[in-house]
């Protein structure tokens, strides 16, 4: 292999892992809060792609505007599923909310199926977003650099929010304790809906950079992603922002190595993943950068 | 209640069942006995899948890689050699497979074991997690399952999936299987091994502190609920005569997963009627998905929305009534009879209160 292709290949990574990353920051913030696994979060994903595709093709939007509106509707999609879903369920055995975000899941990718056809469907690429320029006879699309950049600067507002605002300090105080949070005031059914809403605001971008990238969307494609990211957000250590970042550049990049060196393991692409799941569970269960808390009896 | 009128009970019970399933076989058209076989077959994916998930309480999501499995291996195993040449056009098939071709239950048998093998091997890491990260591991390994079959052609003729397997479960298999394994799980959840299984179940680091091994207990578990996953595969495989990779993604997980939350996690019974119950709901409900006419206006059939329901019917079933239809209890004779005493004397009761007043008046 030669530089040129190895620098070719790393860009594929690195903007398919801030892809990644995007979608694990969702489900890194949820399970921090909840401790539990958003099944449906590939599927908001999912549902932001169709929303910026029917805002461009159907009311004949300007992108950026259709673009904007399907972070806003999926957001609030989302904190409508964890109202409906999660919410009345706040008291039960933890497998139980995880029965119910599975069947959300699969009611969001039915009703996809249903409402917008099993066809897949061209995605509008802006021109802006479809240049190609040489780098030295690397051959960059222009999004390979907006991907990642993109990424970089929600997750600058995202530490911002978490890290220096009264809200960002009751979410880190619901994922120690929720009872104590309580008792310092924190209002924590509105503090897990805006963890809902950022989650699902981020996925969005996700999603509708995804379509930029690969423009063909579909009801199931947010399936794969899904578990992908859940695995990012595990090997970054699940409930660490940064953590789910740099899994998601990791898997991202491994995986499009991975192809590009051993083109006969191709067809093992959508497993290699899983593979590094367990053996990131079994060697180092809290993740790279995660702390390890010891259980409550 | 005695323990030898409740034997009777249940072997009569049993004879008269298969009575009622021998004529129905003779008389039911094709697609009934169709349905009612995979009750069958549906009856023992969902009493395996609540071994390991119910009475053991660890959540395992990787039922479909094991039907894979047993359904793969069933199928190589009986294919007579002819229909094996026609199916492989596209690749070499692995040569020891060639001349392979075992009667139908030793094959099923087999199916069940290689799955069981699996399982053990699967186990060994995952079963260390818990809760959510067990569930995602499992369903991880289901995947990477279904990878390897596209994967592996010379084996499983990879996405093409193996098709003329000869046609032989029937509704005597498929039940047969069902009421062995119902007897099976009796045995297993009042022996001392489901005392420890339940055990786990309810409080992990108390059951260690008694004694139980939980590795072991989990490992029996999770090696039994996969023989019996595959043993289902390999009988809808030899239901349908066709297998192939698609037939086992998360949708298959998702539809045993329905039959053992509504039956209730945790209760042998309640499986057995979840089975029955989504079986036929899920073949009545397709009159969704064909256009009705109701002479005056024309309902258009809408494609796929059976899925929706059933989806939306889970998350109904687990925010509203969340131990579902029996919970951790099981139907039983002896409640079968409290049951009818209690209405026997409720009846008693009204008709004395309507005595009493007719005699005032005479």
């Amino acid at each position: 292999m030669t530089l040129t292709e190895f620098l070719q290949h790393m860009a594929n990574g690195v903007s398919l892992g801030s892809l990644y990353a995007l979608i694990a920051i969702g489900y890194t913030m949820v399970y921090g809060i909840l401790r539990l696994i958003n099944f449906a979060h590939g599927d908001i994903f999912m549902i932001a792609a169709y929303v910026a595709f029917f805002g461009i093709g159907i009311f004949s939007l300007p992108w950026w505007v259709s673009f904007i509106l399907a972070v806003v509707i999926t957001a609030f999609i989302g904190a409508l599923i964890e109202r409906a879903g999660y919410r009345p369920l706040r008291n039960s055995p933890r497998i139980s909310v995880l029965i119910s975000a599975i069947g959300i899941s699969f009611l969001l990718e039915n009703l996809g199926l249903v409402l917008f056809g099993g066809r897949p469907k061209a995605f509008y690429r802006p021109p802006v977003f479809a240049q190609v320029f040489l780098v030295k006879g690397v051959a960059v699309q222009v999004l390979t650099i907006y991907i990642p950049l993109v990424t970089i600067v929600l997750l600058a507002c995202l530490l911002y929010l978490v890290h220096k605002t009264k809200t960002g300090m009751a979410m880190r105080a619901c994922s120690r304790d929720f009872e104590t949070a309580r008792l310092m005031a924190i209002n924590v059914d509105r503090i897990v809906s805006v963890t809902f809403v950022v989650g699902s605001a981020l996925a969005a971008v996700g999603g509708i950079m995804w379509s930029l990238k690969f423009p063909q969307i579909h009801p199931l494609m947010g399936i794969f992603p899904g578990l992908k990211c859940f695995i990012a957000a595990v090997l970054g250590g699940i409930g660490n922002i940064t953590g789910a970042v740099i899994g998601g550049f990791i898997l991202g990049i491994l995986e499009i190595m991975l192809v590009a060196f051993f083109p006969a393991l191709s067809g093992y692409r959508d497993a290699f993943a899983f593979v590094i799941l367990i053996l990131i569970l079994l060697f180092r269960p809290t993740g790279i950068l995660g702390e390890t808390m010891a259980e409550k009896v | 209640m005695k323990q030898t009128t409740k034997s009777l009970l249940t072997l009569a019970t049993v004879i008269l069942f298969f009575t009622v399933l021998y004529f129905a076989n003779k008389y039911l058209d094709p697609y009934k006995l169709i349905i009612l076989t995979l009750c069958g077959i549906n009856v023992v994916l969902g009493l395996s899948m609540n071994l390991i998930n119910g009475f053991t309480g660890q959540f395992s999501l990787g039922h479909a890689g094991f039907m894979a499995v047993g359904a793969y291996t069933a199928a190589l195993l009986t294919m007579p050699p002819e229909v094996k040449e026609m199916n492989w056009f596209a690749v070499p098939m692995w040569p020891p497979l060639h001349d392979l071709c075992w009667p139908f239950f030793l094959a099923v048998i087999m199916g069940g074991l290689v799955a069981a093998f699996f399982g053990f091997l699967i186990g060994i890491p995952v079963l260390r997690l818990r809760g959510d990260y067990l569930a995602i591991a499992t369903l991880g390994f289901a995947e990477v399952i279904r990878v390897v079959i596209i994967n592996v052609k010379p084996l499983t003729n990879g996405a093409l999936g193996l098709k003329a397997i000869p046609v032989v479960t029937d509704v005597f298999w498929a039940w047969g299987a069902a009421v062995l394994t119902i007897f099976l799980m009796i045995r297993l959840i009042n022996s001392s091994y489901g005392l420890a299984l339940k055990s786990i179940n309810s409080d992990e680091i108390a059951a260690e502190a008694m004694g139980v091994n939980l590795f072991y207990h989990k490992m029996l578990s999770f090696v039994l609920s996969s023989f019996l996953a595959g043993v289902g595969g390999a009988l809808l495989g030899g239901l349908l005569g066709t297998v192939d990779p698609t037939m086992f993604t998360f949708l298959m997980t998702f539809n045993i997963l329905l039959i053992v939350v509504l039956g209730g996690l945790g209760s042998i019974t309640g499986s057995v009627i979840g089975a029955v119950f989504v079986t036929i709901l899920m073949e009545w409900l397709r009159i969704v998905e064909s256009p009705v006419d109701l002479g005056f206006v024309q309902i258009p059939g809408i494609p796929g929305m059976r899925m929706v329901i059933f989806s939306f019917l889970l998350v109904l079933v687990i925010i509203f009534y969340q131990q579902g239809l029996l919970g951790r209890r099981e139907l039983t004779w002896e409640g079968i009879f409290n049951l009818l005493r209690q209405v026997q004397e409720r009846f008693k009761k009204r008709n004395k209160d309507k005595s009493v007043p007719s005699s005032e008046v005479g």
